[in-house]
């Protein structure tokens, strides 16, 4: 018969459209702008609508997920930022869009490098978001941000005011890696300590 | 299910005026003199069996030498072969064309004429491709200068330890940094200069020799986005409504992928792929890491060659579900099925995205293995697509769209394409496999761990639309079947045999790593000659090479069908203009 497959085609489309009331029903109230309901739709178990209304709700992003760098400083006893940066280059050797610009402090007495950026800029334009800058940092001291809501009508060169953020956020965003880290950090102060010992 | 190897072939043997073997140190294959490079590849072909050539590309050996580098290969699988044309660096650079032997060298030789400034004698139609006519220079020449130019290769000194900040546009192209030709004024240049050539090459279909003596007319298609594919432009001679000649043109999207990449270290690169076909970054990834772990004569650990192919056969699914839907739309199905093969893409990039942190530009595989491991939910919600949800949405699919009677009549019969002209234009892919060739990379030359999977090479013997568009379901079915076998066999382990450098060793020599992409055969040459950038960086995108054969599938059908068949072949600009 003629039409007969345009009818099978129907007949799925027609479904879909029933699963929507479906879930709905066996979700009353809890399908949209719930978290658990955002996990339901894009999962997959997942049925009918599963359009996520931004910026109302919101999908959780994973711990991995990377935006732009930015650069992480501890927090001192008094409030000051330890910056972890050595400004050692790594990250402006490795970018492959070469946005990162350091000028490192010299001691003004001596004339040695000392290990502080001066300056640090990322020309968040050309960032093409790679992530590589935190991956090969030997300090940990640069990670990729979640924050992509950062469209402006300017162009957006960030300086190191702007890029550096507490260990806390980084703490908050990468929960694990931040873990990780820390571990393997207390870890090598722990043996550096029995062999000094 | 080992590879036979056939006995290595000796060509110095068969043509010992002819031809050398090459024995530059990392490098492999033969050296055939320019005078008889056409008999040397008609006996390649038809003595021996190399019917398909994948890539031809040339390497600029600054200052003394130009090289022509082909790889060809047996549709009935095996290990291909590389031979190479050497010639002085002196213009007018000239070596014979291929295309009488293998017309899909057509855009390819196009492309090396553009880039390089190697002339082919022969060629039917040597225009540039990727660049227009009238640009100044061939940029992939070793002394060839960009207008944002600052340094022979990265890193710039100028980033660090003093790296005072400045605007790249501040280099302004448009002023002391931009080179004209000589003759060339930017004020009186007019597009139609730079298009005489194309349609000079147009003019002797335009004479139509039946009794009405009807007009034969030029329309041009694009370069808006003819259909849903990125900014393409074909310019098609009409009888009526039937194309009697059809000239792709393309590079509107073209930023010189190669030269960035020759200046880029090579890990800096890997980022860079992720941008030519933008659906499958994972594809282009593995690839590219193929050919410098060739050059590195690195391994890559067991986890890491099953994540690599979990995240390629995703890769498939994805791409193969959005050419379907993308296809519907194209023919007028406005986004039913393609919101519908969205919903499975959205589910696969999560996957993507918790592993690698982004879900299109996934930068995902490094030198000797892959950037992290898979995080457990990921795993546990792989699982859940690959053992229940896809198979299901796959026939669904299946249901929704194939026996649809509108669908079958716009596609039946439409861009048919026989099995030997398929290979002649060096088709690659799925596209290929409709036209009943059965062959595919994974089988033909497995790579990765390819050959410990029990999966069928997808194939269909009309080479219509319709069975280009069947073979897709066909394929993410084997895809399934794949992806079911590698998360019940990966075992645990690290995911990277080396430790993470930021500057990797690569000896000098040269390199081809290909892969079964989605769209084709994608193919990475890349030359080393043992510095921190490598020397030659070439693409063999499987969407470029497979438009080669667009003319001949459209000639004969309605204008209307141009879009079907646009929209089958699968091209992505990103990857076809690099
Ligand atoms: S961010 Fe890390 S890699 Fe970059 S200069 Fe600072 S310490 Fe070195
Ligand atoms: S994410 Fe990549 S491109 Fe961006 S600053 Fe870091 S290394 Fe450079």
């Amino acid at each position: 018969m003629y039409g007969k497959g345009i009818l099978k085609g129907l007949s799925v489309t027609l479904k879909h459209f029933i699963d929507t009331y479906l879930d709905d029903i066996a979700w009353w109230g809890k399908r949209y702008y719930t978290p658990e309901g955002i996990a339901r739709r894009s999962s997959p178990q997942g049925r009918g609508i599963f359009t996520i209304q931004y910026p109302e709700e919101r999908r959780p992003l994973p711990e991995e997920f990377r935006y732009l760098p930015f650069l992480v400083y501890d927090e001192g006893p008094n409030g000051e930022k330890e910056i972890r940066c050595t400004s050692c280059g790594i990250c402006t050797k490795v970018c492959p869009a070469q946005c990162i610009w350091i000028v490192r402090t010299t001691d003004p007495n001596t004339g040695r490098p000392v290990p502080q950026p001066a300056e640090f800029y990322i020309d968040a334009d050309l960032c093409m978001n790679c992530g590589f800058c935190a991956e090969y940092c030997p300090f940990d001291a640069i990670k990729m941000d979640h924050d992509f809501e950062v469209a402006s009508y300017g162009r957006n060169v960030y300086s190191l005011e702007k890029l550096l953020k507490p260990a806390s956020y980084y703490a908050k965003i990468r929960p694990l890696n931040y873990a990780r880290e820390e571990e393997a950090r207390k870890a090598k102060e722990a043996s550096k300590a029995a062999k000094s010992a | 299910m080992a590879t036979v190897t056939a006995p290595a072939l000796d060509l110095a043997a068969r043509f010992p005026q002819a031809v050398r073997p090459d024995t530059r140190p990392g490098y492999s294959g033969w050296i055939v003199e320019k005078d008889h490079l056409l008999e040397v590849a008609t006996a390649l072909r038809d003595e021996f069996g190399y019917d398909l050539l994948s890539s031809v590309t040339g390497v600029d050996y600054y200052p003394d030498t130009m090289e022509v580098v082909y790889h060809a290969y047996k549709t009935t699988g095996g290990p291909g072969i590389v031979f190479k044309v050497q010639v002085p660096r002196q213009d007018p650079i000239e070596v014979p064309s291929v295309t009488p032997i293998w017309a899909g060298a057509e855009f390819q030789e196009r492309e090396a004429w553009d880039l390089l400034g190697i002339r082919f004698v022969g060629h039917p139609d040597l225009r540039r491709i990727l660049t227009w006519e009238g640009f100044a220079g061939h940029p992939l020449r070793k002394d060839w200068k960009e207008p944002f130019y600052e340094e022979e290769a990265k890193p710039y000194k100028s980033r660090w330890p003093d790296g005072k900040f400045f605007y790249a546009e501040e280099k302004n192209p448009f002023k002391d940094n931009l080179k004209f030709p000589p003759d060339f004024n930017p004020e009186d240049w007019t597009p139609d200069k730079a298009d005489a050539l194309l349609y000079a090459s147009l003019a002797r279909y335009l004479k139509s020799d039946d009794e009405l003596k009807t007009d034969r007319v030029i329309i041009n298609l694009g370069p808006q986005h003819p259909s849903t594919h990125g900014v393409f432009r074909a310019v098609a001679v009409l009888d009526g409504e039937t194309v009697v000649a059809l000239k792709p043109v393309v590079g509107y999207l073209h930023r010189n992928h190669e030269k960035i990449g020759e200046r880029n270290t090579f890990l800096q690169n890997m980022p860079f792929t992720d941008r030519l076909d933008y659906f499958n970054s994972m594809s282009n990834n593995w690839a590219y890491a193929l050919a410098v772990e060739k050059l590195m004569g690195i391994q890559v650990p067991e986890r890491a060659e099953y994540l690599r192919v979990i995240m390629a056969e995703l890769s498939r699914i994805q791409n193969h579900l959005i050419l379907i839907g993308m296809l519907l739309n194209d023919l007028g199905a406005y986004f039913t099925p393609s919101l519908y093969a969205f919903e499975e893409r959205e589910l696969i990039l999560d996957i993507f995205e918790a592993a690698s942190g982004s879900r299109m530009m996934c930068n995902y595989h490094r030198f000797g293995g892959v950037v992290r491991d898979i995080p457990p939910e990921a795993l546990q919600k792989l699982k859940g697509l690959v053992y229940d949800r896809l198979p299901r949405k796959v026939d669904e699919f299946d249901r929704l769209l194939t026996e649809n009677e509108i669908l079958v009549s716009r596609l039946k019969g439409v861009g048919k394409l026989s099995a030997e002209d398929a290979i002649r234009y060096s088709i690659t892919g799925p596209v290929l496999r409709a036209c009943g060739v059965p062959y595919d990379v994974r089988r033909a030359e497995p790579y990765g761990i390819y050959d410990r999977f029990d999966f069928d090479v997808a194939v269909r013997y009309n080479g219509d639309v319709y069975d280009w568009y069947l073979i897709r379901l066909d394929e993410i079915r084997q895809s399934l079947r794949i992806l079911d076998q590698a998360i019940r066999q990966m075992p645990e382990g690290p995911v990277m045999s080396t430790k993470p450098q930021y500057q990797v060793r690569v000896p000098p020599g040269e390199a081809y790593g290909r892969i079964e992409a989605p769209k084709g055969e994608l193919g990475f040459y890349v030359v080393s000659n043992g510095k921190p950038n490598p020397w030659r960086y070439h693409v063999r995108a499987p969407s470029f090479v497979n438009i080669t054969a667009l003319e001949k599938m459209c000639v004969g059908n309605k204008i209307a069908d141009f879009v079907v068949i646009l929209g089958a072949i699968d091209i992505v600009l990103g990857e076809l203009d690099r």
